[in-house]
């Protein structure tokens, strides 16, 4: 049980030491950092290897950006042995759409009620 | 004489009044209580960060000029800038002020080059009352500069926090018992091909460096003879750098070398390397060295504004920052 928290933990951390440090030694931007792990995560899925990356790790795995990646892959082959080519299309969003939608909903409900500030 | 972007005002212009105004975070600033006005919202109740910039700047010109009994209609000249694509905040408020204007950008070091703008005007016989500043407005530039605030990216510790304040100095000609401008130096552009704008201080301390030697030799003055030399927006980083480029041209560093982006708002690590803008050298010069010189606790200073001549787009086509920097001598003689 303590176990799972502790490689949650650690695989989480290092996914995101991975993120600290194309922002502060490679110097990316926010938005590039982001869309490399989540391609990393994607590409990793292709390769089966992002699933058991998430047995072994839980949390730690399901939660950094790179498991939208996994999920993108993940929706897009579950379609495409269903329905072939036209499967990639469609299963892309099966599994993110949950995410995505919730994004635009609470999105769009911040900025009808909130107007935004300075940081402090 | 002129002679190589060095300037000698031989009627001594004077710097009669200044305007300084401030947004709400501003309070924390060290110099919080020289400004003249500092508004409690940050958006000074207007409907945009955009017009807020504006209303600070014709505040402060109004503030400045009403302490000389004038009114907007009797100034001669408005010089103004700020960071603004097109610098539509210094338009707005030209267009409310309806001073004859002219817009102008040095990036962070405007409030210098305004001054020196003036003080030539002053130093022709053409104007009785110059006003010459600058303004940024935190919000406006840093979604123009860096990312929009609402993003909350993170940033390093070598970033600097754009002020939200406005500066203005009345320019006239020679008046006893005010600061009176006795010579300048319009700096060369000085790019060491620095890309990073979350580390401006040190793309911006070589321009300092330079002109600061620069003036020394020119004009054949002394680091001693000044009580204070003061830096724009270098940063404490930057600040840092430039002590050490100074010292490399054989200046000797003194307690007398300040920086008014290392001390606008303390030491508060928030503020990572400390303060930038337009509003930042403007407000700092036109509160807290022209009230000391007025107290009499300094007699001679120089000014050295700095600023990173970077746009949105030169910085997305991963282009090197020019930098630049115009220094200003004052004296209470």
């Amino acid at each position: 049980m303590i176990s799972i928290f502790i490689t949650a933990f650690i695989v989480g951390g290092l996914i995101c030491v991975i993120g600290q440090l194309l922002f502060d030694v490679a110097k990316l931007t926010p938005a590039h950092t982001l869309c490399i792990l989540v391609v990393a995560g994607s590409i990793l899925d292709g390769f089966g290897l992002y699933e058991p990356l998430i047995d072994f790790a839980g949390a730690g795995a399901t939660v950094p950006i790179t498991s939208f990646g996994n999920s993108l892959t993940h929706g897009a082959m579950a379609e495409a042995e269903k329905h072939g080519l036209i499967g990639v299309l469609t299963g892309m969003f099966e599994v993110t759409s949950s995410g995505i939608s919730a994004a635009i909903l609470f999105g769009f409900i911040a900025s009808v009620f909130f107007k935004p500030k300075g940081k402090i | 004489m002129v002679r190589k972007g060095l300037l000698t005002f031989k009627t001594m212009p004077s710097i009669a009044t200044t305007g300084v105004t401030a947004g709400p975070l501003e309070k924390q600033s060290p110099f919080s209580d020289q400004f003249d006005k500092i508004y409690d919202d940050e958006r000074c109740d207007t409907k945009t960060n955009e017009h807020a910039h504006a209303k600070m700047m014709e505040d402060a010109c109004m503030i400045a000029l009403s302490k000389v009994d004038a009114n907007p209609s009797d100034a001669d000249y408005l010089l103004i800038g700020d960071l603004v694509n097109q610098m539509t905040p210094s338009n707005f408020s030209a267009t409310t002020l309806a001073i004859p204007y002219i817009g102008m950008f040095s990036a962070c070091a405007t409030s210098i080059s305004t001054t020196i703008m003036a003080a030539l005007l002053t130093e022709m016989g053409m104007s009785k009352y110059a006003v010459a500043g600058a303004s940024s407005q935190h919000n406006a530039v840093e979604r123009q500069f860096r990312y929009p605030i609402e993003y909350g990216a993170q940033k390093p510790e070598t970033a600097q926090w754009t002020v939200t304040a406005a500066g203005v100095a009345v320019v006239t000609p020679q008046k006893k018992g005010t600061p009176s401008i006795t010579c300048a130096t319009i700096g060369t552009a000085v790019d060491l091909g620095m890309t990073d704008p979350l580390n401006m201080g040190a793309a911006m301390a070589p321009a300092a460096a330079d002109t600061l030697y620069r003036h020394l030799k020119g004009h054949q003055t002394k680091e001693s003879d000044y009580d204070c030399i003061m830096t724009g927006d270098l940063g404490k980083s930057g600040f840092e750098i430039y002590k050490k480029l100074a010292g490399n041209k054989g200046i000797q560093i003194t307690e007398n070398f300040r920086d008014a982006g290392a001390e606008f708002y303390g030491d508060d690590p928030l503020f990572l390397a400390g303060a930038s803008g337009a509003g930042c050298s403007a407000s700092v010069y036109f509160s807290e060295v022209i009230g000391k010189m007025m107290k009499g606790e300094y007699q001679r200073v120089l000014l050295i504004a700095t600023g990173a001549l970077l746009s949105p787009l030169s910085f997305q086509q991963k282009d090197t920052i020019p930098c630049i920097a115009h220094a200003v001598e004052l004296t209470m003689k």
